[in-house]
């Protein structure tokens, strides 16, 4: 206080922890630690928040776990319609181990092979061969198709000549949940860098907190790493529960590098972080928030190949797919956990997503408003 | 709780500010402003809503800046770039209008949160304590009731025992209870010797706690002096309203005994008097010359209110 003559400071009344005059010790005195706190405290005492977070990966790898597991060799469930002939036919089928028989009436065959519920319909006729009835654009007809026709050329008495002998391996880490459990962790820490740090601070804004805050001479950049070390106290337990729950129900497990996995998980974390801050860098309600992050997300959740395999999409498409942000994370999870990737595999995927991260971080820096 | 600091006399003002001018798209927010808050004293500014007490009181926080003038807070102008700013936030204590605390903090976290940003200040415990939120001191944020909020909202404020103190409506939308406590608690910082600058368009709270009131409107001061000087400009310290059933010709009324002026608004007219004694019987005869009977009288002592309708001809409440 060196203007002249304005104040004389008198001595404080007792302040345990607070040192007179100079930066006080203590981590109740330290505001980088009161701003993680208060953010981590506030987190948890939403339970809306933490059900999003920590609940719905887990339900949703259950869910999907359980409709898409691989649990003995599936079969092919086709129809026979009832007619003339149906029951000789029907027999000679049923005798096939990768078939599955169901009698339906005619007319209930067309609907159930509309239906997806019978992948080949055969109409037997007196005295001819059967007639296969099947949608080629099905994947699951094709399959079907052959083991029926196979099936009725055994019954006519076909005998087979080469018998090549067969050998059923199941590679861990092929399976669908293993497929998807990446994929959980990746669209998990999108959704909550864009909500943890985009919804927080429009919400802020809003209520004039941010404005507040900034009347005090608090360091901007203790707010900012704040955020960041709450948003990384909560990447610990979310992706913690994922792989635990993956691990004790399904069997998933990292295969490749941690420390790969570990880096991955960290720069992709930071990086949905500045993308949901740069987001968030002037919108002044939660309402116009929202919309800004629904349009960033959008083209993630639909082609990152979080559930399916983003290889499916036109080939024209493919760069703009392979470069976000999300299908570096999944990408790269997937060939950490599942194909046992190290480092040097993924460098190039999380150099990317690092750049990313830096260029939103500056961009939100730039662009950023307090009030 | 100690005192806060001393002004050495003939110290500058705590406060000034100069030429100060906003414009926003459509509204010319502040007009030419000039202020001298001295240390010490507590200054209101008064006017209705729209008047640009928010805005002016934002530029001298350093929240907003002017488009022309100068400030100066506590010896010092805002954005020298040099580190100067965090200094200067050190000493002031800041209550914005309408600033929400996050709902899931209970009320200690958020004075120990706040606490955190500040070098020296009392006790996180003793400021729960001075604004009376002891027995709410765990509850959270958002189950606190409007009173409440707003002591809150001044605890955080004095959370560095700050030197000079600004409070933007700190009452409003209160019950007179609360309104009666947080007066109370402004009253006990100005008597440690800190100094105030608040907005107000209560022109009660600012007779009750302001040394000297500047009466704001559309952007610049209107009139600036002690509540009672300000008064003392009506001529009269008591104001007569009264209703009539019939066409009063307002002329001769101005002319009675004691009268100093004579004002009607809408139905109501209102007279300021010197001495009501004589100029209520002198009324009453007046009305009855003319034939118009009274439907309605009553007294009170002369408010700012009254100054700043005298002044604008319309009424804080209008707004």
């Amino acid at each position: 206080m060196s203007e002249p003559g304005t104040v004389v400071e008198l001595p404080p009344a007792a302040t345990p922890g607070a040192a007179p005059g100079g930066a006080s010790g203590g981590l109740a005195h330290n505001a980088l630690w009161q701003l993680t706190r208060a953010r981590v405290l506030s987190f948890l005492r939403e339970p809306e928040v933490a059900f999003w977070v920590f609940a719905f990966p887990v339900l949703m790898a259950l869910a999907l776990g359980i409709a898409f597991r691989s649990s003995g060799t599936p079969r092919s469930r086709i129809g026979v319609e009832e007619g003339p002939g149906a029951d000789s036919v029907a027999a000679a089928l049923s005798r096939s181990a990768d078939l599955e028989v169901l009698r339906l009436s005619p007319a209930d065959a067309e609907a159930a092979l509309r239906r997806g519920k019978v992948a080949v319909l055969v109409r037997a006729t007196a005295g001819g061969s059967p007639t296969l009835v099947s949608d080629p654009t099905r994947p699951e007809s094709r399959l079907a198709q052959l083991a029926t026709a196979d099936a009725l050329e055994r019954a006519a008495g076909r005998v087979d000549v080469a018998r090549p002998r067969l050998q059923s391996v199941v590679r861990p880490g092929s399976r669908y949940i293993d497929y998807l459990i990446p994929g959980l962790i990746g669209l998990n820490l999108l959704g909550t860098g864009m909500w943890g740090i985009g919804f927080a601070i429009a919400n802020w804004r809003q209520q004039r907190l941010l404005r507040r805050l900034i009347a005090t001479p608090m360091r901007r950049s203790d707010f900012l790493l704040a955020l960041l070390l709450a948003r990384l106290l909560w990447l610990v337990l979310e992706v913690g529960i994922i792989l635990a729950f993956g691990a004790l129900v399904f069997g998933t497990a990292v295969r490749g590098s941690w420390l790969a996995f570990v880096l991955v998980t960290l720069i992709g974390t930071l990086t949905f972080s500045a993308i949901g801050l740069l987001v968030a860098v002037r919108a002044r309600s939660i309402e116009a928030v929202s919309g800004l992050m629904n349009v960033v997300q959008l083209p993630m959740w639909l082609l990152s190949g979080t559930f399916f395999s983003s290889e499916r999409f036109p080939a024209v498409i493919q760069p703009l797919v392979q470069a976000l942000p999300l299908t570096l994370v999944n990408n790269s999870l997937r060939a950490i956990m599942n194909e046992s990737a190290g480092l040097a595999t993924v460098a190039p995927a999380a150099a990317l997503l690092a750049a990313w991260g830096l260029a939103s971080f500056f961009a939100a820096l730039k662009w950023f408003r307090w009030d | 709780m100690p005192e806060l600091s001393q002004q050495s006399p003939g110290a500058g003002p705590a406060l000034a500010c100069r030429g100060l001018v906003k414009r926003f798209p459509k509204v010319l927010a502040v007009d030419r402003l000039d202020l001298e808050v001295r240390a010490g004293e507590c200054f209101g500014l008064l006017g209705p809503n729209g008047a640009g007490k928010t805005t002016t009181i934002e530029i001298l926080e350093g929240l907003n800046t002017p488009d022309a003038g100068e400030v100066n807070v506590l010896g010092q102008a805002w954005g020298r770039g040099d580190g100067s700013d965090r200094a200067l936030r050190e000493r002031l204590g800041i209550q914005l209008q309408e600033a929400k605390f996050q709902d899931k903090l209970s009320v200690i976290e958020t004075v120990e949160l706040f606490r955190s940003f500040y070098r020296r200040g009392p006790d996180p415990e003793d400021v729960i304590k001075s604004v009376q939120l002891e027995e709410k001191r765990e509850s959270w944020v958002g189950k606190l009731s409007g009173g409440q909020r707003q002591r809150l909202s001044l605890a955080v404020a004095l959370v560095n025992e700050p030197d000079l103190l600004f409070l933007d409506e700190p009452t409003t939308g209160l019950d007179p209870q609360s309104r009666r406590q947080l007066w109370e608690l402004i009253a006990a910082f100005r008597s440690r010797g800190g100094t105030i600058l608040l907005t107000t368009h209560y022109m009660e709270e600012a007779e009750r706690l302001c040394d000297r009131v500047a009466i704001m409107d559309h952007g610049h001061v209107l009139a600036l002096d002690t509540p009672a000087a300000l008064i003392a400009t009506l001529g009269a310290d008591h104001v007569v309203e009264f209703a009539v059933d019939g066409a009063l010709d307002l002329a001769p009324v101005e002319r009675l005994p004691g009268v100093s002026q004579a004002r009607r608004e809408a139905d109501d007219f209102a007279l300021i008097v010197r001495e009501p004694h004589v100029s209520i019987p002198a009324l009453l005869a007046e009305l009855d010359r003319q034939g118009v009977g009274l439907k309605r009288l009553a007294t009170h002592h002369a408010t700012l209110e009254d100054v700043f309708v005298y002044l604008t001809g319309r009424t804080l409440r209008d707004e």
